[in-house]
């Protein structure tokens, strides 16, 4: 179809609509696939090569990881495009990750013509039906009239309040009409409310409470980093000196080094935040949402506490653990609001408690984990050299299972946006899309990717959209020829069974080398400092595969379901 | 806590599949709705469902402010019986035969203030609206007595004790941020 290009009415196909309007939302980037029920979006691309950057990836998860690796590292929404049928719901699990984890993406799917909707047309399924559970919002996009208001909406919705997952149906007869198209922008909804009004008493309230607190505890989520409220919270606990603990996702928006972080709290975190959890008075909750692996036997959760938490989602709020002083709102308003209400205090000695803790754990953990002088590699002796290696100033992305526990414990970070992790859905398979689409993200930063021998096996076809697209990311292969964490589990926890946990695996060494990627193994010490230095000063993409211990444990460990005290601190 | 029936309410955008995103939430926790109806409201262009189900009041809320957080939903809000007047309709087919066979058809229609809407000579369509003990009372005398052909029963239609929409204060409240928010930026 040809279109009727007039300078009062702008006669456009849908597909050139769409690419238009993604352009008006500063869209730079598309990680997609393409398909029958997506060719004529596919077909005016070629058009925008100037100005929209497709990456072809291997494998439609993929492309949602990928724009999930974007969007965690940018702060912009990450766009997917598709086809229909089994290209849309290959996505699936990468919209329901971005949903666990509040990751703003928007994926665009081709769908049938409107004319065979209902009919199990070819590659037909029900997008909307499918993805309203796991979603922010899903549209189904039936003539190109829409599509300016469609695109626009889903942008708004995906990046403000809470972000999180959009998606677009988009059926074939609405990319080819012919529409006259207008630019928009969404601004408000009447129906939804990203921001919550700020409740001044109820931050008083807290204030109050943070002033009479003894032994009060910060612990943040990724609604710190989704909020850019990074400053407002160091503001806030320098005013107080308020301990600072971490969940997984809210790794990084506070240094490491920080005098006042206590550690990374939950089922693999730190011990003395954990313990002290349960000796605090005051619990401050910021951006985080008291899932069940930071937790544990929520019976035996932080009873003797009252508690403050900050959260821009209402349905948060009590959801898990009940609240004495609710603070709805963007955390970077109410975080600036509550210090000017708190006074100055430094709580040295509570904060110098922990010390106790943290002693134990070296001594009991992590020097044997990051200092052995002998034996096998140890997963996180791998991940401390590199992070060290990079100035701890690379973005840590990682796989699901002991790869991800180890990174996230002892990886380092300098600034925030560091971490990019499947942190609720725990998706094996995640780490390698979504190290690629974090290099587009922040093309200036090292990217360094922790993933297992199972996990990279969940994606490796995605090492062909590294070598076509040549993408500088390097991956860190812990290679322990295990499902490290369910055999762990099957260890500790089922009389060693380890049913279906050995894998028989490839030779990754000559996989890489087929892709056309640098690539080494290591297995000895004395190697691993070479290697990381070769991998770093390798320009473009690297695989350094570390042949870990095979037998290794992540600890300390508080077991599914135990309170958060109940810490294994090793297999003695 | 108590398990109880509540009454949820739900102002909604008048948009495609949001029944859907109202039940999923629903099916998520094994929860059973017990009735459902949905009406354009009395504010133009805003539709009402109205759904029962049994929860305890932890429960309830946290149902409620899951279905509040779909974007196209604009409100929900939940009660307990004593927050609302309410009305189920119920329909019942008997056998005309049957029915004349009772002696006095008046007396059930009187007790029951239940009304005939249609009558053939081989059946008798009766209406009832009521709360649910009330039309269920009349399903049981007409089942002991004649036997009941065919019976339904609508889903709780209901509307609280306060004087408008409680949804009017907060529209025009959201207009108002709206216009300001336009007016910041010009």
């Amino acid at each position: 179809m040809k279109e009727m290009i007039n300078n009062e009415t702008p006669y456009i196909t849908g597909s050139k609509a769409l690419l238009e309007s993604l352009i008006n939302e500063g869209v730079d980037t598309i990680f997609g696939y393409p398909g029958g029920q997506a060719i004529p979006i596919y077909d005016k691309l070629y058009d925008y090569k100037d100005k929209l950057n497709h990456v072809l990836v291997r494998h439609e998860q993929g492309a949602t990881h990928a724009a999930q690796g974007y969007a965690r590292v940018s702060g912009k929404v990450g766009v997917t495009l598709v086809t229909s049928g089994p290209g849309m719901s290959n996505t699936i699990t990468g919209i329901a990750d971005a949903m666990m984890d509040s990751t703003p993406i928007v994926v665009i799917a081709g769908q049938v013509p409107c004319s065979l909707l209902g009919t199990d047309a070819f590659q037909e399924i029900d997008v909307i039906g499918i993805t309203q559970a796991i979603t922010k919002w899903s549209y189904q996009i039936r003539t190109a009239d829409e599509i300016a208001w469609a695109v626009a909406r889903a942008f708004y919705i995906a990046s403000t309040g809470r972000p999180g997952p959009v998606v677009l149906d988009f059926p074939k007869n609405a990319q080819v009409e012919l529409v006259n198209y207008k630019p928009e922008k969404v601004d408000h909804i009447r129906s939804y409310i990203p921001v919550p009004d700020i409740n001044l008493k109820n931050i008083e309230a807290a204030a109050d409470f943070i002033n009479s607190s003894t032994k009060p505890l910060a612990l943040i989520g990724q609604g710190v980093i989704l909020g850019k409220a990074e400053e407002e919270l160091k503001a806030f606990i320098k005013k107080t000196g308020i301990p600072v603990a971490s969940t997984v996702l809210g790794l990084s928006a506070i240094a490491s080094n920080e005098e006042q972080f206590v550690g990374m709290i939950g089922m693999h975190g730190n011990i003395a935040p954990n313990i002290k959890t349960n000796e605090a008075d005051l619990i401050i909750a910021i951006g985080m949402r008291f899932d069940d692996r930071v937790t544990g036997d929520l019976n035996k959760y932080a009873k003797q506490a009252k508690v403050i938490h900050f959260d821009i989602d209402p349905s948060e709020l009590n959801k898990n653990v009940k609240v004495d002083v609710p603070v709805l709102g963007d955390a970077k308003e109410t975080l600036a609001k509550i210090t000017e209400l708190v006074a100055e205090n430094s709580h040295k000695e509570w904060r110098d408690s922990f010390n106790t803790y943290w002693e134990r754990e070296n001594e009991a953990v992590i020097n044997k984990e990051l200092y052995p002088t002998s034996g096998p590699l140890k997963m996180g002796e791998v991940v401390n050299k590199v992070s060290e290696a990079t100035g701890n100033n690379a973005v840590l992305v990682t796989d699901v299972g002991q790869n991800q526990m180890m990174g996230v414990r002892y990886f380092k970070y300098n600034q925030t946006r560091s971490v990019v992790t499947s942190g609720g859905l725990g998706t094996m398979g995640f780490g390698l899309p979504a190290a690629i689409g974090a290099k587009y993200g922040a093309p200036d930063r090292t990217i360094c990717l922790f993933v297992g021998d199972g996990g990279l096996q969940m994606s490796i076809q995605e090492l062909g959209t590294i070598m076509q697209s040549d993408i500088d990311v390097k991956i860190i292969l812990l290679n322990n020829d295990y499902l490290g964490m369910v055999r762990q589990w099957q260890e500790l926890f089922f009389n060693e069974r380890y049913s279906e946990t050995t894998m028989i695996n490839p030779d990754f060494v000559k996989i890489a080398q087929a892709y056309n990627i640098a690539s080494r193994s290591v297995d000895k010490r004395e190697d691993l400092d070479d290697a990381i230095e070769e991998m770093l000063n390798t320009k473009g993409a690297y695989l350094l595969e570390a042949k870990v211990i095979q037998k290794g444990l992540v600890y300390p460990m508080v077991p599914a379901g135990a309170g958060i005290t109940e810490i294994l601190l090793n297999g003695e | 806590m108590e398990n109880k029936l509540y009454t949820i309410t739900i102002f909604s955008e008048n948009t495609v599949g949001l029944l859907n995103q109202v039940t999923i939430i629903f099916t998520r926790r094994g929860m059973n709705i017990e009735t459902l109806s949905v009406s354009p409201s009395a504010l133009e262009g805003i539709h009402k469902f109205t759904v029962t189900t049994f929860a305890d009041q932890d429960l309830i809320e946290k149902v409620v402010k899951q279905i509040d957080k779909k974007v196209d939903i604009i409100k929900a809000y939940y009660n307990t019986n004593e927050d609302l007047i309410f009305q189920e309709i119920a329909l019942y087919k008997v056998s005309t035969e049957k029915l004349l066979s009772l002696g006095s058809i008046e007396d059930i229609i009187r007790r029951y203030n239940a009304r005939i809407l249609d009558l053939t000579e081989t059946w008798t369509v009766l209406e009832k609206t009521g709360h649910y003990d009330e039309t269920q009372a009349l399903f049981k005398e007409l089942s002991e007595k004649i036997g009941v052909l065919q019976f339904i029963r609508s889903g709780r239609v209901a509307i609280n004790k306060s004087k408008v929409e409680r949804l009017s204060d907060m529209l025009a409240s959201i207009e108002e941020k709206i216009t300001k928010k336009h007016k910041d930026v010009i």
